[in-house]
């Protein structure tokens, strides 16, 4: 086959190729963070009623690998990894601090009352701005903090522990080795 | 082609079956300064919502796309210059929300493609009139198809027009 | 019950599509008549069969069957009964029914009327035509069976989607399935030529019927979702380059491409490999998009199931059809000697031109519109590929296209005289220059784009006029003769000016609604008045209504300019409550020299309402220009000529020698 016959079937070949890959691999509803490797954009916001001192961009920087959850009480799918989270602190694997996304601060505090309250801080982030800084655009998002405040990863949707082993525990067993 | 694009309920159109909300008009705070106020909605018509993917922020009623024209309009009101705005955006969600892709590496393709394709064809094009051409004229000449005999009837014809077409 | 009785039918539909696909393509090789005739048959009984599986899924939404798990999600028993039926159709397994059946009834039309056709040919086409049947009805049976049951019944259906419930869009999918599919014809014929290894004159003539019907099919399709899109979004805009619209455009403009390259083919007997890939690639553009559409590759995909299964499935079948008739057309096309003589100045150099212009077209919309998959697939960055990367890469191509339509008709076939036809378009040219000086004074200024584009109108109207006129010898002898030209000119002559003029239509449309727009947006108070595009928009103040299955929001706006009495617009926001959602309804006022368009939204509670109004002058021409265009296809394929099996490949020569020159779609 010359060139000039076989080049039609070759680039549909190349399609071919490329959709097979994508149907099985790739998300077009997923935007990956920008800020992946660079330190978490500064912030200080004040805490959901009764749940600790408030969130800052100085207190990510812990030492450790931990995760800042953004969630919020009006978010369904919230409730699909809150439980994970609750199994997470109970057995000390992780930090995970919460950040409370366009919520009222009554309906935040009701909700981490009902629920239990699976995080060290909590910021409430009222206008949605930090989140916005964060490159955020739904809840649950769930960012890994490294152990000098960088995010290391985001997880798009609910966190199950099937992601949390694929994409989480490496990070934490890096960071501790 | 000023508005964005409402992708969901266009698959709906060309490929019927989706579930979802339109509603067009909205209320909210406009820059005083009406020359700034159209630079604000000239750059949102060049962002992508997140949230309701093929649509710009100045098209979407989603919060997230509310929350980001003001965004733009605290930018535009600042002083900052259209790139200036559009790059705070780039930084924190990516390209992707550029309706209008930047020319670099990653879109080097993209950008020139078109170009390589028109000069591509127009090679293959050329090759085959220029082929086609220069055939010996003396082979047509002495063997005139059946095709070409009745065209050559035709010409002779009176009722054909000074351009060979016979009408 | 009658779910059982349409999956039977369907399953025996599948069943003789099997047969369809092999036996006569057996028979064609050994030139078994018995078995080639057997495919018309078929094609009659594979139509029977989906026809009734087709009626068994309406009665179904008729009677509301809610037994029927299609039925309950997209149907409900108060739906007024026109979208009951075209409930039918407006979901992702009926639709596939309904492009299987269009199939069917394609392929029962070449059994019908292409009795003059070799019965070789007709063979291997009807198989063709059965093996695409048969991807279709597997891809319903095993992945999207419209006739499953459930059980218990529920006592009412889920509802269709309010926006669905609109009689332009009812009827917007059988249109473009009818171009979509009729492009099926087009690559049948493909493949049976690259079987035989033979492609003649009598062969294009063959194709171009089914080209046209397809490709006037596919410009409604096309115009119908745009006109829908205006006026229910409620953005005032109609075209928006997602990749769900590029999906229907780009087999349009390789059906557009094809009908050009097919007339060379049917006079020059050249361009034969280029005609075939051609044919075969404008029917994989639309198998195409169907993937595009349904598998969930794309961002516009949240509308069909993201069920993998289906992706797959449509992949697979994509690589056997698309993947093998390219690697035939590898194997084969080598083969094919291609015809004399070709002069760059000619008819078919300027047919070149057109064919280059448009592929790159094609290329360049499906480049944009894959780009991001390829580039996320290769190195994982996002990118987005809007409106205005299409419409910067379009316009350059698309500008010398219009500006070569004028020009091309006039040349001559084999060797065009270039100084008469610059000397004949001299007057064209000049009406386009003033036209876009007057312009230029008249609006005191305009953008460079906007006088390009008035410029172009003028020179494609005139210079299409200019060439038919020049074809019936108007004012150039008695009217009486001119007369007689005109009545014997072929149709598919006049065909080819209509088009071309809707094509000018379609330009004047865009260029001034897009550059000479005006609008307010705002919040408007009772009795407040906003001038927009020359007219007083007076505001009425705004009332709840009730209607049917929804509450709306009725604002009640005057629109006037100087003394006249005026007219009154009512746009509505409406609220559904079975499913849930809200619906913009605009008021539109369509004139010939604009059009009004009003939009009320949100209340801000102090009897304010959030309102948009455009003015957008000459609009309409856009659809009114592509209704032209169909016109014209439709014209040209009244055409005497045209007829299906009129051609015999036995007489060739008659077949070309009567041919006149000026063919075009």
């Amino acid at each position: 086959m010359r060139l000039r016959f076989s080049a039609p079937v070759l680039t549909f070949a190349a399609i071919a190729v490329v959709m097979w890959y994508a149907l099985f691999n790739l998300n077009p509803a997923e935007i990956p963070s920008e800020l992946v490797s660079k330190p978490a954009p500064e912030f200080s916001l004040d805490p959901v009623p009764g749940y600790g001192p408030g969130l800052a961009q100085a207190d990510l920087a812990t030492g450790k690998v931990t995760l800042l959850n953004v969630f919020a009480s009006w978010c369904v799918a919230c409730l699909a990894e809150h439980p994970f989270f609750m199994e997470l602190k109970k057995q000390n694997l992780v930090e995970i601090y919460g950040l409370n996304y366009k919520d009222k601060p009554n309906a935040a505090a009701q909700w981490l009352n009902r629920h239990r309250n699976p995080y060290e801080r909590t910021g409430m982030d009222l206008k949605g701005r930090v989140g916005i800084d964060f490159g955020v655009y739904g809840v649950p998002e769930t960012f890994v903090i490294s152990a000098d405040g960088k995010i290391l990863d985001k997880i798009i949707g609910p966190v199950s522990k099937d992601i949390f082993d694929i994409r989480i525990r490496p990070l934490l067993k890096e960071a501790g080795s | 082609m000023k508005s964005g694009l409402r992708s969901l309920i266009l698959a709906l159109l060309f490929a019927p079956m989706v579930l979802l909300s339109t509603s067009a008009v909205f209320i909210e705070e406009r820059l005083d300064d009406p020359e700034m106020e159209a630079r604000a909605r000239e750059i949102s018509a060049g962002i992508r919502c997140l949230v309701c993917q093929n649509q710009s922020i100045l098209d979407s009623n989603a919060d997230l796309a509310k929350d980001l024209r003001q965004i733009v309009r605290e930018r535009v009101s600042l002083g900052e210059d259209d790139d200036k705005v559009r790059e705070f955006l780039v930084i924190r969600y990516g390209d992707w929300v550029l309706l209008d892709p930047q020319f670099k590496l990653s879109t080097l393709f993209l950008w020139l493609g078109p170009a390589v394709i028109f000069i591509m064809g127009a090679f293959a094009a050329f090759m085959f009139l220029r082929g086609r051409n220069r055939q010996p004229d003396m082979e047509v000449a002495n063997e005139l198809t059946a095709d070409e005999e009745a065209e050559l009837k035709d010409l002779i014809n009176p009722e054909t027009d000074r351009f060979g077409r016979n009408s | 019950m009658v779910a059982e009785i349409g999956q039977f039918v369907l399953i025996l539909a599948l069943v003789t599509a099997c047969f369809q696909s092999v036996l006569p393509l057996v028979g064609a090789a050994r030139s078994n008549r018995p078995m080639m005739r057997f495919a018309s048959n078929a094609a009659f009984v594979q139509f029977a069969a989906i026809t009734g599986a087709f009626a068994c899924l309406t009665v179904g939404y008729v009677t509301s069957d809610f037994s029927i798990l299609n039925v309950v999600n997209n149907s409900h028993s108060l739906k007024p009964m026109l979208y009951k039926i075209s409930g039918v159709w407006g979901n992702h397994e009926g639709s596939l029914l309904l492009w299987s059946w269009i199939l069917a009834l394609f392929g029962l039309a070449v059994a019908l009327f292409g009795r003059n056709l070799p019965d070789g040919l007709k063979a291997r086409v009807l198989a063709i035509q059965g093996l695409i049947g048969v991807g279709f009805l597997m891809f319903i049976l095993f992945t999207s069976n419209p006739f499953e049951r459930v059980n218990p019944a529920p006592l009412d259906g889920n509802g269709l989607n309010p926006l669905l419930q609109d009689p332009g869009l009812a009827f917007h999918p059988p249109f473009l399935y009818l171009g979509y599919v009729g492009l099926s014809i087009t690559f049948s014929f493909a493949i049976a030529a690259l079987i035989e290894g033979r492609v003649d004159p009598a062969w294009a003539r063959w194709v171009r019927p089914w080209t046209l019907a397809a490709w006037g099919f596919l410009t409604i399709g096309i115009a119908l979702g745009s006109w829908w899109a205006y006026y229910e979004l409620g953005w005032g805009g109609w075209w928006f380059w997602d990749p769900v619209e590029n999906a229907s455009f780009m087999p349009w403009l390789a059906a557009t491409a094809l009908l050009h390259s097919a007339i060379v083919v049917e006079k020059r007997d050249a361009l034969k490999n280029w005609t075939i890939l051609l044919a075969i690639i404008a029917f994989s553009l639309s198998l195409l998009g169907t993937f595009l559409v349904r598998s969930g590759v794309l961002n516009s995909v949240h509308a069909f199931a993201s069920d993998p299964a289906r992706g797959v499935f449509i992949l697979m079948f994509l690589i056997f059809v698309i993947g093998g008739s390219l690697l035939l057309y590898g194997i084969r096309a080598p083969m094919m000697k291609g015809g004399g003589l070709f002069a760059p100045i000619s008819r078919e150099g300027a047919l070149v031109l057109n064919n280059l212009l448009l592929s790159t077209i094609t290329a360049t919309v499906l480049l944009g519109t894959l780009y991001p998959i390829f580039l996320d697939a290769f190195t994982g960055a996002k990118v987005s590929v809007g409106p205005p990367y299409f419409e910067a890469t379009f316009l350059p191509l698309a500008i010398p296209l219009v500006a070569a339509m004028a020009f091309g008709p006039f040349l001559a076939w084999k060797r065009g005289d270039l100084a008469g036809v610059i000397s004949r378009l001299k007057f064209a040219l000049l009406v386009a220059l003033a036209f876009a000086g007057f312009i230029w004074w008249w609006q005191t200024g305009a953008p460079i784009m906007a006088l390009l584009g008035m410029g172009l109108f003028a020179w494609l109207l005139v210079g299409s006029v200019l060439e038919w006129m020049e074809r019936i010898k108007l004012f150039r002898g008695p009217l009486a003769s001119s007369w007689k030209r005109m009545i014997q000119l072929p149709r598919s002559a006049h065909g080819m000016t209509v088009a071309h003029i809707g094509v000018a239509l379609v330009i004047l449309g865009i260029t001034a609604s897009e550059s000479w727009q005006s609008e307010h947006l705002g919040v408007m108070r009772p009795g407040e008045i906003v001038t927009v595009g020359g007219y007083d928009f007076r505001f009425d103040g705004a009332e709840t209504i009730t209607g049917p299955n929804y509450d709306a929001v009725r604002g009640t706006f005057l629109a006037y300019t100087g003394g006249n009495k005026g007219v009154y617009l009512y746009p509505e926001q409406r609220r559904y409550t079975d499913p849930p959602m809200e619906t913009t309804e605009a008021a539109i006022r369509p004139m010939l020299s604009a059009d009004l368009y009003a939009v009320i939204g949100e209340a801000d509670g102090k009897g304010g309402y959030a309102v948009r109004i455009y003015h957008k002058p000459f609009i309409s021409w856009i659809w009114i220009g592509a209704f032209v265009m169909f016109a014209g296809g439709a014209l040209s394929l009244s055409d005497r000529r045209l007829r299906l099996g009129a051609p015999e490949r036995a007489k060739q020569e008659p077949a070309v020698s009567s041919a006149p020159s000026g063919v075009k779609g």
